[in-house]
């Protein structure tokens, strides 16, 4: 039988056997031994304890870092070939001085868009975000609750639209029941959109509820790669650890 | 007579002269603060780019801040050009004085931004020069304001010894009182310079109030 090879699927960022240190003496080895695809459309969940590397290979993903070793490609380009001013737009804490409409409307105003477009796309993003623009867009930022400032941040990243979307811990510092309440909805939301997403995150049930892939993370390296289902299954010291973490949440099995 | 009916007189009949010297000295005070927010500001901004410049521009403007102001005043008198006897040369040494205040508090406020807005700022892809203009900036105001408020107050006061070099002002009554022997002369100059301080010190202080985010 005579079966056509599978066409490739798109790689939208790519570590090439990267390593990051820093030139101080000793030189200090931050991750080493990276390689990792990353596909269209998936959601990569980095996962790993504090200090492990995760903001770093997220940073060398926009080019706020260069690998010392090996190379990193976003759609196919190494991130040294890229204008750094295109490939970030990312995530971050809102400016305090901005109002939550001029938050969301930062990178369409340093994109030069027409005045009406982009207040048209600021109403759209704060709907998608379940923000009432007519309640919230005037806000400052240090007149919204925590949960609504996260909301606020998710907003912005996608008012200009970009392929990727890369965000540290998007919902840290929040209570239990609005960090599991705006999971769902950004779960739902990152489907509809189909983009692909690198979040992290040290928290294992935000892992496995919105990871298409789960990459964790030790000491600097890669020690698994697997989808939610395959992840619990797997046999490493580490990956008990964080499975560990599970069983004292509340209503989980003792 | 009680010196107070004498200097309470002594105001109500020389009140035109009083007010006549307020304005006076309110010009220099205002002159002065001009030229310095707009050297110390823009300068400011500049060595934060610039950290080599840093420690020479903060070490000259403390140094002009060490000078007694009398003899400041009396250094710059032969200088040709900026010397001389007059507000010329008053209006120079109030600018230097002011200086360091609005230069210290400048590369203060530029530079104590929470480094995770100035990452967001990165990550968002803003250059340089917007990280300073859109953020840096508008986030250190308040401080700078700061500044510009105490380089006020110090210049208000320091106007006063103006004076001594032919410049006008309050500090008229003042070197006349001091000279005469006469308490009315000298709180002439002395409660309306304490009064102009009150009130640029209140009304600074409530825009300083009014900028500050976060
Ligand atoms: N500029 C730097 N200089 C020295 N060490 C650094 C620097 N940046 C990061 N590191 C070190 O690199 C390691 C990884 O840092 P990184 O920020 O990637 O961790 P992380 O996984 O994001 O941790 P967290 O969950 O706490 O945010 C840490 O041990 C950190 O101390
Ligand atoms: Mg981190």
């Amino acid at each position: 039988m005579n079966t056509k090879p599978p066409l490739s699927p798109i790689k939208t960022i790519e570590f090439r056997d990267v390593s990051f240190h820093i030139n101080v003496i000793p030189s200090r080895v931050i991750v080493s031994g990276i390689s990792l695809e990353i596909l269209h459309g998936e959601t990569i969940v980095l996962l790993g304890r504090s200090g492990s590397g995760k903001t770093t290979l997220l940073r060398l993903m926009n080019g706020m870092l260069f690998p010392s070793e090996g190379k990193v490609l976003v759609q196919g380009r190494s991130t040294a070939a890229w204008d750094p001013i295109r490939l970030r737009r990312g995530m971050g804490c809102l400016f305090p001085h901005f109002t939550v409409a001029e938050n969301v409307a930062l990178i369409p105003t340093l994109e030069n868009w027409d005045a009406s477009r982009t207040a048209a796309r600021i109403q759209e993003m704060l709907q998608l975000v379940g923000l009432d623009p007519r309640e919230f867009a005037h806000r400052r930022p240090r007149e919204l609750s925590g949960g609504q400032r996260q909301r606020v941040g998710v907003a912005r990243a996608l008012a200009a639209d970009p392929p990727i979307l890369l965000m540290d811990e998007p919902f840290g510092a929040l209570d239990p029941v609005t960090r599991a309440e705006l999971q769902r909805e950004f779960s739902t939301l990152a489907h509809r959109l189909g983009k692909t997403i690198v979040l992290v995150t040290h928290d294992l049930r935000e892992a496995l509820l919105l990871a298409s892939r789960i990459v964790l993370l030790e000491a600097g390296r890669i020690i698994a790669s697997a989808t939610p289902q395959e992840f619990l299954r797997l046999d490493h010291p580490e990956v008990r650890a964080f499975a560990s973490s599970l069983a004292i949440a509340p209503g989980a099995p003792v | 007579m009680t010196p107070q009916m004498t200097t309470w007189s002594f105001f109500a009949d020389h009140r035109a002269e009083i007010l006549g010297a307020t304005l006076d000295h309110l010009a220099l005070v205002v002159i002065a603060m001009i030229i310095a927010i707009l050297i110390g500001v823009p300068l400011g901004m500049f060595i934060v780019q610039r950290p080599a410049l840093r420690a020479i521009a903060l070490g000259i403007a403390s140094v002009f801040q060490t000078i007694p102001s009398l003899a400041l005043f009396g250094f710059l008198i032969p200088i040709p050009f900026i010397g001389g006897i007059g507000k010329r040369t008053a209006i120079v040494a109030l600018v230097l004085y002011a200086l360091l205040p609005i230069l210290r508090n400048t590369y203060v406020g530029l530079t104590g931004i929470d480094p995770a807005v100035l990452e967001a700022a990165e990550a968002m892809g803003m250059t340089r020069a917007q990280i300073l203009f859109r953020v840096r900036f508008p986030l250190a105001l308040a401080v700078i304001l700061a500044g510009i408020r105490t380089a006020t107050i110090i210049t208000i006061g320091v106007a006063t010894i103006a004076a001594a070099i032919g410049a006008g002002g309050l500090g008229t009554f003042i070197f006349r009182g001091v000279a005469l022997v006469s308490d009315a002369l000298i709180l002439a100059g002395a409660i309306p310079a304490a009064l102009l301080a009150l009130l640029a010190d209140f009304l600074l202080g409530l825009l300083e109030r009014r900028l500050k985010v976060s």
